[in-house]
């Protein structure tokens, strides 16, 4: 483009005006720009800072994603809570997925297994991933999971069944005014993102 | 703004060159002029403001009678989804930046904003991004249907293909706010003119420089976010994706993030505008001068910590669920200094009606009536009923619709005289200002008890019930649309012509851009006024 001399020169007289605080706009400018960048930075940084949150408040229910070994000490026979088993298939599963047992009475303290029963109802291998979520999110800090299915992914061929296992206790220290858990599973379907990575 | 302004070599006091116009088409590419970039603002948001409003004629001519009639649900998704975003990122913050660019040098007595060719880059990449967003519509994939608040999964996992235009479009709006937010701050902090402090800037730059800072704050946010959504679309991330360990709803929490500011961004330079007005047309100083600018940073800082309450159906605590709740009606004491003070400027002021103090009025009635939806929306136990009902969609078009389209149309006829150098027809005008504030009364009015009877937002179709309130909305919607062609009716008999208009034509207005010429001078204050 050609730029005619005679907007340079207005230019400068723009600048002639202004030179007085001239030098500082450049200084202006970095600290805007340092906050954009931190800001933009922030932005991200919300992402582990809302799994911390989530993990101390329980706030998402999200449940421990490793496994626990057993290290309540003793058990509390005085109370009793109600620990129920649902499931959901995600948009575009063809599986069966289901508790064996809905529901299960556990002392607090006290080392139960259960199992869940999947099947592969399609003509091809499918790889699923279940997500567990605790309601109430406050009690899912204290539900532990010694071993559990869904610590993998769960690869089943066209038409396979398999019955998978959930060994879990429930802290001691479960705040009192929850007497009912339900622990809720989430079924994806994952093939896609295992095969690119494969 | 027009030839008028083109052929004007009368320059002010002392200075004596030409104006160093391009012609054509090049003086709009290459200009650095705040005067001629703040008129590309303007027309660039009108448009928008055109373009937005007929996406939702669409929208009412489907909702005119219940049945499916004229578009596929799909496609009425995509009509909801790009006439939020170009309402809001095209239609009122070009709009207001418009105004920034206008009147802020000649208010605080500066030649030119701080950095001028940013200034031109700003605006010019935006026509682009708009361009991308539209151009969506054309594809195969169609535009984006998952909300203007484009959630997680619906924009990732369910999303129709559209989302890397909406992503890249978003991305070029956000860079064009920071920088044009950037000029704004740079230009009020270093160029006022000597004398002229902090505490004696007009309300008008004080509003701008708070929502530079939001802009400068939460814009970056933004960005973070979409970027987000566009790895978790196509690059097999799982910021948000429940199946990778993601979560769904912190998507929520960091869009409401950025979301519940950008609301106040396009809401305070509102408010600076009819602190202008109504002073001028009560011919009285503005009452409570410091205590609007603390008002305004006091909304600024706490709109960063009541996010939440666009969320409280997801399930949160409690204790979260109060502490967003009592923060959002917090912001209602700073809010009513404000609607006090205003009161209290037009008590006892030898009061005029000119079309800018009208609009400026019903801006004052309106947005109150908005704030107090809000207030009820703010409380917890009530959202749960009004949650995703018409009550939002009442509620938020009448603190955007009445509040912040409305003071731009009062700003517009009160400094229209400066852009043009002659005054509109004050007959067009005035039926600009009454069927505009029946229409849109009729037409958002009706919402709030569609909302609270259980319509749901975003749905083609609706219950039997809801037939009768649903005519008058979308015969009240027509008509505002309609109204506001008056608008570009006025604006251009004024550019063309009209009765001359004085430098400064309403007698009780304050302020340096009065002690300018009529049309304002290309160049203006090349030497720095005195301030006392």
């Amino acid at each position: 483009m050609d730029k005619s001399p005679k907007q340079e020169l207005n230019h400068e007289e723009l600048q002639t005006v202004t030179s007085s605080s001239k030098s500082t706009h450049g200084q202006v400018v970095k600290k805007l720009l340092l906050i954009v960048f931190g800001m933009f930075g922030f932005g991200f940084a919300l992402v582990p800072l809302y799994d911390v949150f989530c993990d101390i408040t329980g706030l998402n229910g999200k449940t421990n994603g490793t496994a626990v070994s057993y290290t309540a000490d003793g058990v509390d026979t005085s109370r009793t809570v109600t620990v129920q088993f649902i499931t959901r298939m995600a948009k575009g599963i063809p599986w069966q997925f289901e508790p064996v047992i809905n529901e299960v009475d556990v002392h607090p303290g006290e080392v139960k297994f259960v199992n869940f029963y999947a099947k592969n109802e399609s003509m091809r291998d499918i790889v699923g991933q279940a997500v567990p979520s605790v309601s109430p999110g406050m009690a899912a800090g204290y539900f532990q999971k010694i071993e559990c299915f869904c610590f993998t992914q769960q690869p089943l061929k066209a038409n396979e069944d398999v019955e998978m296992g959930l060994q879990f206790y429930v802290d001691v220290d479960l705040p009192p005014e929850i007497t009912t858990l339900t622990l809720s599973y989430t079924l994806y379907d994952i093939t896609g993102s295992v095969d690119s990575s494969s | 703004m027009t030839t008028d302004t083109l052929n004007d070599h009368d320059s002010h006091e002392g200075e004596h060159h030409d104006d160093h116009k391009m012609t054509g088409i090049k003086r709009w590419l290459y200009t650095t002029n705040h005067k001629d970039i703040g008129t590309l603002y303007l027309w660039f948001s009108f448009i928008m403001l055109l373009t937005g409003g007929a996406l939702a004629m669409v929208i009412r001519a489907e909702l005119f009678q219940p049945g499916l009639q004229i578009v596929e649900p799909d496609f009425f998704n995509q009509l909801t989804t790009v006439h939020g975003l170009i309402m809001v990122f095209g239609a009122i913050m070009p709009g207001f930046v418009g105004f920034a660019n206008w009147m802020i040098p000649m208010m605080i007595g500066a030649p030119d904003m701080a950095l001028p060719r940013m200034n031109n880059w700003s605006f010019w990449i935006l026509p682009f991004a708009f361009g991308i967003l539209l151009s969506s519509f054309f594809m195969e994939s169609g535009a984006p249907n998952f909300g203007w608040t484009f959630y997680a999964p619906l924009s990732t996992t369910y999303s129709n293909g559209s989302t890397a235009f909406f992503v890249f479009a978003v991305h070029i709006m956000g860079i064009s706010s920071i920088m044009g937010a950037i000029n704004i701050v740079v230009t009020i902090m270093n160029m006022r003119a000597p004398g002229m402090t902090y505490m004696k800037m007009p309300l008008f730059v004080w509003t701008f420089f708070i929502t530079g800072y939001l802009l400068i704050a939460v814009m970056p946010i933004l960005a973070g976010v979409v970027t987000m959504v566009l790895t978790d679309t196509y690059f097999g991330t799982s910021f948000f994706n429940a199946a990778g360990g993601g979560d769904p709803v912190m998507f929520q929490h960091i869009f409401w993030f950025f979301g519940h500011p950008e609301v106040y961004i396009m809401i305070l330079p509102a408010f600076g505008i009819v602190s202008t007005t109504i002073p001028a047309f009560s011919r009285k100083k503005l009452f409570g001068y410091s205590s609007m600018v603390y008002a305004t940073a006091s909304i600024a800082f706490l709109s960063f910590i009541v996010w939440a309450h666009h969320m409280f159906t997801t399930g949160m605590p409690l204790f979260g669920e109060l502490f967003f709740m009592y923060c959002t009606m917090l912001i209602a004491v700073p809010t009513g200094v404000k609607v006090f003070n205003w009161v209290a400027t037009m008590w006892r002021g030898s009061l005029t009606f000119e079309t800018p103090m009208l609009f400026s009025i019903a801006f004052v009635i309106l947005f109150t009536i908005g704030g107090f939806s809000g207030l009820m929306l703010a409380l917890t136990p009530v959202d749960f009923q009004y949650h995703d009902t018409y009550f939002v969609v009442a509620h938020f078009h009448y603190v955007l619709v009445t509040g912040s389209l409305f003071s731009m149309y009062a700003g517009a006829y009160y400094w229209m005289p400066k852009w043009t150098g002659h005054m509109y027809n004050k007959t067009l005008a005035s039926w600009h200002f009454w069927c505009s504030l029946i229409s849109v009364n009729l037409l958002f009015f009706p919402m709030h008890f569609l909302g609270l009877a259980g319509m749901p937002r975003r749905i083609p179709d609706y219950a039997l019930q809801f037939a009768d309130f649903n005519k008058w909305v979308s015969i009240g919607g027509f008509a505002f649309g309609l109204s506001q062609l008056i608008f570009l009716a006025v604006v251009i008999k004024c550019i063309r012509g009209g009765e001359k208009a004085p430098a400064k034509p309403w007698d009780g207005a304050e302020g340096l851009e009065w002690t300018v010429a009529s049309p304002a001078p290309y160049h203006t204050f090349s030497t720095p006024p005195k301030i006392d």
